[in-house]
């Protein structure tokens, strides 16, 4: 990727640091659950644009999508579910001086660590350089992701699948085989009906297209799976489809298929090639890519399902009138 | 081509590197099938799973051992900086070969317990599908020297262990994963954020090449280097105190009683046997491996004196807790602080003995805690409860299992020739070296408490029944003998722990320097097997039991008046650590103290 | 100042206020929250980093960083997804609990966090003990 342009002068940075910390603080502070979780969404949206300031496009890509995206509707349904309960007594101020003191501490010890860096800062941008033509892709990040450091993107494929299989296991054992009822939070208003006919369409065009891009720009599967799950997500929270049942079959599968592939194919690179995980010569990029297709899939699927909570039975009516925070029938 | 000309590449050529991914794989493949599969297919095949990892892990072993130098394994053919490796040595094979075989020993053990007519599709699958991933992140942890991918590595564990916790879905069990869970992700981010500050000042994330790094350039007092150094120790320091959270070590406990108390019993013997060690494990190599010089910093004392802290508050709770899965909870948290002391002691001539010990502590409370988790099911399961006054006269009707009770629990006191008699020993030999008496002072002590809550388990096992409470229709009922066999496998390879030929102790020496394990390890059995020798060591321990077990039949209320006076201070102050922020607070205040300590 | 600098100590300011919120919080939820603040700190640090060693290397960003916040940012989120759902659960399993028990005033309040179930004179830990006789009870 050529070098990055910078026109914004720095001065903007030193606003936007200080509004990420303002908000952070003002999050902590504020009393009422929802509008923290709503604050925290714009907290996400505002790292973003401060990774882009970084020169990090990939990242920000992702936390545009996770990170403001896809959390702030986990933990909104959760703030809905949960309503506004403190569990812990106020804390008294010689509690809060202190821990507020330790974290400054932190903070300024941290800061210290950060300014006092090496220089000339050491680097594998010319490591990176050098052996991602091997990998034949454009985009250096997509080939530390897939091929240098493949093992974690590995595992942590398999962290997210996993991740699913336990969010089942929170269900009750009644409702095991039935289908995710988090997002079901009463009838969709007009206009979260009209997005949810709009959206979904050109977000499916835009995840495809941030996987298949991801390849030589920035973005890659975990950005174009996140898309295609928060389209996902619209959908349902419109009522206009609902989640799979836990016991489907297809869905299992859709899970676990990317890390799966992305498995086998490096148990092959074993035999086949030089090592687990590596990708033999003239077959490299369209491994990489068949590999990536899976990772997007089930990425898509596992942060949908994510998102969509664990199995539950269907609430008897009468419940369903109650507000918010009385979930229906969770047994 | 016979068998053995086949493998012998692997086993003892120039491929044997190449055992060692399958490792990961292994587990891996089995997490994934698992859903596919369904709950009845997910335990046949983590059973099958296992098994074959125990033989692969058995396989790395043999292979470490002719190699006699580690096996280092680039994933993807990148080597470090740009790469990932897998690294083998002594101490990572042992473990590799403990966590196969116990997991596999508990999954046969529960079985029958998580099975889906017994338990149903949901906590089937769950189960058999957390153990697999238990696995698959402990694997991560043995073989790594990347520290992202043993951050990676640490998640998987994480988020397979927590959820066994939760696994029966009641209130107190999900309010203690919520906890564990959150505690952990606070670890967790610490960790990463060491790690990230590691790769900021050094540029790369292999545990050899910082430490390569480190020893050419940092040196005391600061030159140059000494930012270099500065940054690199307060970035150990933010590693170890967030892997002190996931390890427990007190005071920052605050999650483990309820969890691994209130967890199904398979689970609770996974969750005390192997995961906190892969935690543990991870400590060692930072604080052995990548920092240079570590006698000469005084982070060992604080990480040794937290040891014999929990050594002994752990034990003292343990004492009073009137649940039998409490109590083994408590005695975990105790027996973790006997892992601590290989800090202090891990330097000079006889640091290598003090590493040796903990790596015995490791295995023999693995198998002890296991066995003994699983025996407090079996006695819950056929019961119906674990509260130790309503259990009087329990031996009676279940007399094999207190006797494997006492098998374990002497292993875990120390008796000769078991796995914690040798860690005791050996502790005591390194710490002679340095002229550091206080430190087996506490091992010893530890020992005579927990002598003294094991001589309660079978006071009242023996004692008369309580009156209030008739036990149940025929605990053979639901509690078949073949319940038995695996426990008393575990508790008997941690009593003859020291049984073992020195020769086999000296696998875990390979590719570490300074250690001597075989030599020391037979030092120590030689006295010990000698009259004077063990009773040396179990007189004490029977004078505890008696005293302790004729205290208890004098009648509650000499009993209670002890507890009251004692007790009740202990429990507020033991309560107050638990609190959440006492524990949030401990936890910065120790990373200061650790950072402050570590840069001398 | 360079971007790096600014947006550096941004993220050490971000990990102490998460911290802070971490561990006063007052609701699961708030807390949960704050360990988020607290990975988006770190993360920013991490960024940091790449930015100067990218500059360094002659790019706009190192790439192994930003590859490890990638990685970082998506165990994030499973780990939020996961304690979100334990909220809730433990939310709803509370109220069943307490109206099995008869106890309306307990569907509220959830639980004593402060002292965990370690003794077992609470009944609520009675729960778990009776419930966990195996076999033919879940």
């Amino acid at each position: 990727m050529p070098d990055f342009p910078l026109p914004v002068p720095l001065w903007a940075d030193i606003p936007l640091a200080l509004a990420l910390l303002v908000l952070a603080l003002w999050l902590t502070a504020t009393r009422r659950d929802r509008a923290a979780v709503i604050g925290f969404t714009g907290y996400g949206l505002l790292a973003a644009i401060a990774w882009v300031r970084l020169g990090s496009v990939d990242v920000a890509l992702t936390e545009a999508a996770l990170g403001g995206g896809l959390m702030g509707l986990l933990l909104l349904t959760a703030a809905a579910r949960l309503g506004e309960r403190a569990d812990q007594p106020r804390p008294a101020m010689p509690v809060r001086l202190l821990v507020g003191v330790l974290c400054l501490g932190v903070t300024l010890a941290l800061a210290a660590v950060v300014l006092s860096l090496p220089a000339p800062a050491p680097n594998l941008v010319a490591a990176v350089a050098a052996n991602q033509a091997a990998t034949e892709l454009g985009n250096p990040v997509a080939a530390v992701l897939i091929a240098f450091r493949a093992v974690d993107t590995m595992l942590e494929s398999v962290v997210l699948a996993l991740a699913v299989i336990v969010l089942w296991s929170f269900g009750a054992d009644r409702a095991w085989g039935a289908r995710p009822r988090t997002l079901d939070l009463g009838p969709p208003s007009p206009a979260l009906m009209l997005l949810g006919r709009l959206l979904p369409p050109l977000g499916l065009i835009v995840g495809v297209h941030l996987f298949w891009t991801g390849a030589d720009h920035p973005g890659g599967p975990f950005q174009g799976g996140a898309v295609l799950a928060a389209m996902a997500a619209l959908l349902w929270l419109a009522r206009l489809g609902e989640p799979p049942p836990v016991s489907d079959g297809l869905t299992r599968v859709g899970i676990v298929i990317g890390p799966l592939l992305f498995l086998l194919i490096g148990l092959a690179g074993a035999v086949i090639a030089d090592a687990f995980l590596a990708y033999p010569e003239g077959l490299t990029k369209p491994l990489i890519l068949l590999i990536e297709a899976a990772k997007t899939l089930s990425v898509a699927v596992a942060l949908a399902l994510l998102v969509a909570g664990p199995p539950e039975l269907p609430a008897p009516a009468p419940a369903r009138g109650e507000t918010a925070a009385e979930p229906g029938g969770t047994v | 081509m016979t068998l053995w000309a086949a493998v012998d590449p692997w086993l003892a050529g120039p491929r044997s590197a190449e055992l060692l991914f399958p490792l990961l794989a292994l587990p891996v493949v089995g997490l994934l099938l698992a859903p596919l599969l369904g709950a009845r297919g997910a335990r046949l095949l983590a059973l099958l799973n296992l098994a074959a990892g125990s033989v692969l892990a058995l396989a790395c072993a043999l292979a470490l051992v002719a190699a006699d130098a580690p096996l280092i394994y680039p994933l993807g053919g990148w080597a470090a900086p740009l790469g990932v490796e897998l690294r083998l040595d002594g101490p990572a094979a042992v473990m590799l070969v403990l966590t196969a075989v116990l997991l596999l020993l508990i999954g046969l053990h529960a079985a029958w317990e998580f099975s889906v007519p017994a338990m149903g599709r949901r906590a089937t699958l769950g189960f058999w599908t957390l153990l697999l991933g238990v696995w698959a992140g402990l694997n991560g942890l043995f073989l790594g020297r990347d520290l992202f991918n043993l951050y990676v590595a640490i998640e998987v564990l994480t988020f397979s262990a927590v959820p066994m916790v939760c696994l029966k879905g009641h209130a107190a069990q999900l309010h203690a994963a919520f906890r564990y869970l959150l505690f952990a992700l606070l670890g967790s981010a610490l960790y990463l954020l060491g790690a990230g500050l590691m790769l900021g000042v050094h540029g790369t994330l292999d545990i050899a090449e910082i430490r390569a790094a480190l020893d050419a350039g940092g040196t005391h007092p600061p030159d140059i280097g000494g930012h270099v150094r500065a940054a690199s120790l307060a970035a150990v320091a933010l590693m170890s105190t967030g892997l002190l959270a996931k390890t427990a070590l007190m005071p920052l406990h605050l999650w483990l009683p309820p969890a691994h108390g209130g967890a199904p019993a398979p689970a609770s013997a996974v969750l005390s046997a192997l995961v906190v060690k892969g935690s543990f494990f991870l400590l060692l190599r930072l604080w052995l491996d990548l920092v240079p010089d570590l006698p000469e910093l005084h982070v060992g004392l604080l990480l040794g004196g937290l040891g014999v802290f929990a050594i002994l508050l752990g034990n003292l709770m343990a004492l009073m807790q009137a649940r039998l899965k409490l109590l083994v909870a408590y005695s975990t948290l105790a027996q973790l602080g006997y892992l601590f002391l290989v800090f202090p002691l891990a330097s000079g001539a006889s640091g290598g003995v003090a590493s040796t010990a903990a790596l015995v502590q490791v295995v023999s409370h693995a198998l002890a805690k296991a066995s003994l988790f699983l025996l407090a099911g079996r006695i819950l399961t056929a019961f119906g409860h674990d509260r130790l006054p309503a259990l009087g006269g329990f031996g009676r009707d279940m007399p094999l299992t207190l006797l494997v009770i006492l098998l374990a629990g002497l292993a875990l006191v120390g008796l000769p020739p078991s796995g914690g008699y040798l860690v005791k020993s050996l502790y005591a030999a390194a710490a002679a070296e340095q002229g550091a008496w206080w430190w087996p002072s506490a091992l010893e002590l530890g020992g005579l408490l927990s002598a003294a809550y094991l001589a309660r388990i079978l006071a009242i096992a023996v004692g008369p029944r309580a009156a209030a409470e008739a036990t149940p229709a025929g605990p053979g009922v639901t509690a078949p003998l073949r319940g038995l066999v695996v426990p008393a496998l575990l508790a008997l390879g941690a009593l003859l722990l020291g049984l073992l030929p020195p020769a086999l102790v000296g696998v875990m020496d390979v590719a570490r320097a300074g250690m001597a394990s075989s030599g020391a390890v037979a030092d120590v059995m030689r006295s010990a097997l000698t009259p004077s020798g063990f009773w040396g060591s179990a007189g004490p321990v029977l004078a505890v039991a008696l005293i302790v077990v004729l205290l208890h039949n004098a009648g509650a209320s000499a009993w209670g008046r002890w507890l009251a006076c004692v007790g009740h201070g202990l429990t507020g102050l033991e309560g107050w650590l638990r609190q959440w922020r006492t524990a949030g607070a401990l936890l910065l205040l120790i990373l200061f103290i650790q950072g402050w300590t570590a840069m001398g | 100042m360079t971007e790096a600098q600014i947006y550096g100590i941004c993220g050490a300011g971000l990990v102490g206020i998460g911290l802070y919120g971490a561990i006063l919080g007052r609701s699961a939820l708030r807390r949960l929250l704050a360990f988020n603040l607290v990975g988006s700190g770190v993360f920013l640090i991490f960024g940091a980093i790449a930015r100067r060693g990218g500059l360094a290397g002659g790019a706009a960003s190192d790439p192994v960083p930003q590859a490890l916040v990638i990685t970082g940012l998506v165990v994030a989120f499973a780990a939020t997804a996961l304690a979100a759902a334990l909220l809730i659960r433990l939310a709803a399993v509370e109220r069943d609990e307490a109206s099995a028990r008869g106890k309306p005033e307990a569907a509220g309040a959830p639980s004593a966090p402060v002292a965990a179930p370690a003794k077992s004179t609470d009944p609520r830990t009675e729960q778990p003990a009776t419930g966990q006789s195996g076999a033919g009870h879940s």
